[in-house]
């Protein structure tokens, strides 16, 4: 079967100014400016020439994959990794550097909701404006005008200039105009979601019922929960290049993986004396370094804090995270009878605990000091990963799983008898 | 080539095909060639947008006013006052003319759409960028949908000018019937430096004081606004129609007010229009494709 959207080394360069070098005499900087100002009338007659003093930067590069029909694929990656200018170029609205890409349907592209809404219009006006922007027909919009308006439950409005409604009708209006718009493939930004959590949910679920509807939905998004419960299938990217394609489980985990990856102690650091956390090390309680843990495994942890000056009655504690970002449980020493007296120099803490028998997946670890006072000293998240291997071989090969499953296994006892 | 496919290579389910396959619009997504004219079926699928677009423009323009639509006509109507106090009386070069405050409207009510017509092409681009960085449609729709605006004022000050007439007796003669062509002419020209300025200014904010100063000076290098003319040498009434806005602006007032059409001067002038609209054009098609990265 032909793929409603295939991707093809699609690559995208901007030119982003370069550091002006200080210390320049007068001389220098007059040369500079007019330098810089021919490149800019050079500009005009050709956008690819090279302006002065800047340096290339490519927002994707080399980006292949291809989505089947009837897939919501999510993309996924950390700020600035590429998503938002893929779903430009996919749009149409900006044009790729190199490579291409083919787009089988009626294509249909949510960057925003109401773009192109004009506040003194009023709300039917403004249907019209936003429909036709949106690529509707006006006979189209003839025929669903009715079913915009009881979407967006603004009726008694429509008359009314958009500038005089609450933010909230607002971008109700503004959805049921997008939300009837019949493409086959459909591209949109999470920010799409917006307002309050019962029409966020009336928005995914629009998407969801078109996606269940045979339409191809690519979808940016950030939030790792919606991913995993709208997407079936991910695509992740790091700095414009593709990290992991597949199954949207597969990929969020690759996603926490590699967010772990590029973490150092200090850049994923928060509180107010960073630096004290210096090390920490995950194993089996036998003093075997590890990170592939069975699902009820003793885990030994251990944390090497080093401080300048001494804290009294310091707080430690880990927290385990699964791939949506939930927090599982958390384990510290306010929680228990342990009480660390007093921090001084370098010291090693250490903690052993039963896993408490997570659904398998890859689960990430947060470690937290804090002061008798429950102020954050030095928080990294995450610190460090982990897998839990599948339970009995019967888990993994159901996708996922934490939704489908929770956050624990139960073992419970079953028994049949006669009532 | 690294292609990564989304789904494991499986084998072909055995399904019956319960439908053929509908054919699906293809959207090919890739660096265009550098050159390219219009997409005229591209355009031709817009259109209803052009026209809302210009309607959004229209209304929304005297929304929470008093005077409305009477607004439409005020730079026209206070600059046919200005010309006809200041050169007409003061500059006595209205003397022995009553109709010379009708003869200097019929020069300013095309200027003003010209100029209106020019400003608003011109910074279309801008002030739509919302638009511009959100949504795909071909970008012409733009620049020529800013022409709803000053051909609705064209047509309220053509009703204010019949009145006018009306109220000092003149009576239309049959040159009327050129009206159109000269406003035709007209609208080309200022689509063509209009859709010029446009691609501009998206690159270069530059040109948007520059678009200010020049329309200014364009206005006083269009004398046939405020002077008759008889009063030009040959020569220079043979150089005077390289201006675009001159040629159509001097047609317009004579297929009013009567008298011979100077089908040299517009004709030189249409001439002149369609070369800038190629120009025009031209240059827009091949920018457009980096519009949104810097506008």
């Amino acid at each position: 079967m032909r793929p409603a959207i295939r991707v093809e080394n699609l690559s995208k360069c901007y030119r982003i100014g370069g550091k002006k070098r200080p210390g320049r005499n007068f001389t220098e900087v007059v040369g500079d400016t007019a330098r810089s100002a021919w490149s800019k009338v050079r500009r005009l007659a050709d956008s690819s020439a090279a302006e002065v003093g800047t340096e290339e930067f490519w927002a994707l590069k080399d980006v292949s994959f291809e989505v089947p029909d009837g897939e919501v694929v999510g993309i996924i990656g950390r700020n600035g990794a590429g998503k938002s200018t893929l779903l430009k170029i996919l749009s149409r609205i900006v044009e790729p550097t190199s490579g291409g890409a083919e787009i089988h349907g009626r294509l249909g592209s949510l960057l925003e909701v109401g773009t192109g809404f004009n506040p003194e219009l009023t709300g039917s006006e403004n249907i019209y404006l936003n429909g036709s922007i949106l690529g509707m027909k006006k006979r189209e919009i003839d025929a669903k005008f009715d079913e915009i308006v009881a979407f967006s439950e603004v009726e008694q409005f429509l008359d009314t200039p958009v500038k005089r409604y609450s933010s909230g009708m607002y971008v109700r209006l503004a959805f049921a105009v997008a939300a009837h718009l019949e493409p086959e493939v459909l591209i949109v930004d999470e920010v799409l979601a917006v307002g309050d959590a019962g029409f966020q949910q009336k928005c995914l679920n629009k998407i969801q019922s078109f996606a269940g509807a045979g339409g191809t939905v690519c979808f940016v998004s950030h939030n790792p929960i919606i991913t995993s419960r709208y997407c079936t299938r991910g695509v992740l990217l790091e700095s414009g290049r593709i990290v992991c394609t597949g199954a949207i489980d597969k990929v969020l985990d690759a996603y926490q993986v590699s967010s772990k990856k590029i973490s150092t102690l200090e850049s994923n650091s928060s509180g107010s004396r960073i630096g004290i956390i210096r090390a920490v090390w995950i194993g089996k309680s036998c003093g075997s370094k590890c990170d592939k843990m069975d699902i009820d495994e003793d885990v030994l942890i251990k944390i090497t804090v080093q401080v300048v000056e001494p804290i009294n009655s310091a707080r430690v504690g880990i927290a385990v995270n699964n791939t949506l970002g939930e927090r599982s449980f958390v384990c510290a020493t306010y929680l228990s009878d342990y009480q660390i007296n007093k921090l001084v120099g370098s010291s090693e803490v250490s903690l052993r605990f039963r896993l408490p028998m997570l659904v398998p997946g890859q689960y990430t670890i947060d470690v937290g000091v804090m002061d008798d006072m429950n102020h954050m000293l030095q928080h990294v998240t995450p610190v460090a990963s982990f897998q839990i291997e599948d339970y009995k071989n019967r888990l993994l090969t159901v996708e996922d799983q934490p939704r489908v499953f929770g956050h624990v296994i139960v073992p419970a006892t079953w028994e049949i008898s006669r009532a | 080539m690294t292609q990564t496919t989304l789904l494991p290579s499986e084998p072909d389910l055995a399904l019956p095909a319960a439908k053929p396959p509908a054919p699906r619009p293809i959207t090919r997504i890739g660096p265009k060639p550098r050159w390219q004219l219009v997409d005229l079926r591209e355009l031709w699928a817009a259109r209803e947008l052009l026209f809302q677009l210009a309607r959004r423009d229209v209304s929304v323009r005297f929304k929470q006013t008093i005077f409305g639509f009477a607004w439409a006509v005020v730079p026209a109507v206070s600059t046919m006052l200005v010309f006809t106090v200041f050169l007409g009386r003061l500059g006595k070069l209205g003397e022995g003319d009553p109709l010379y405050p009708l003869f200097v409207l019929g020069g300013t009510l095309p200027w003003a759409f010209f100029s209106s017509a020019v400003a608003a092409a011109g910074n279309s681009l801008l002030n739509n960028q919302g638009l511009v960085t959100k949504v795909y449609f071909p970008r012409l729709i733009l620049p020529l949908a800013a022409f709803g605006t000053p051909a609705v004022d064209l047509a309220i000050g053509c009703g204010l000018l019949f009145a006018l007439m009306a109220w000092y007796g003149v009576v239309p003669t049959a040159g009327l019937v050129l009206l159109p062509l000269a406003a035709a002419v007209l609208a080309l020209a200022a689509a063509g430096v209009g859709i010029l300025l446009s691609a501009l200014i998206v690159a270069q904010r530059d040109f948007r004081f520059l678009l200010g100063l020049g329309l200014q000076l364009w206005m006083f290098a269009t004398p046939c606004i405020y002077l008759k003319p008889e009063t030009f040498s040959d020569d220079t009434r043979a150089l005077l129609p390289l201006n675009p806005a001159y040629g159509p602006i001097l047609a317009f007032r004579q297929s009013i007010l009567g008298g011979p059409i100077d089908a040299y001067a517009l004709g030189v002038s249409a001439l002149v229009s369609v070369l800038l609209l190629f120009v025009g054009l031209l240059y827009f098609r091949r920018t457009e494709r980096s519009f949104a990265d810097v506008i």
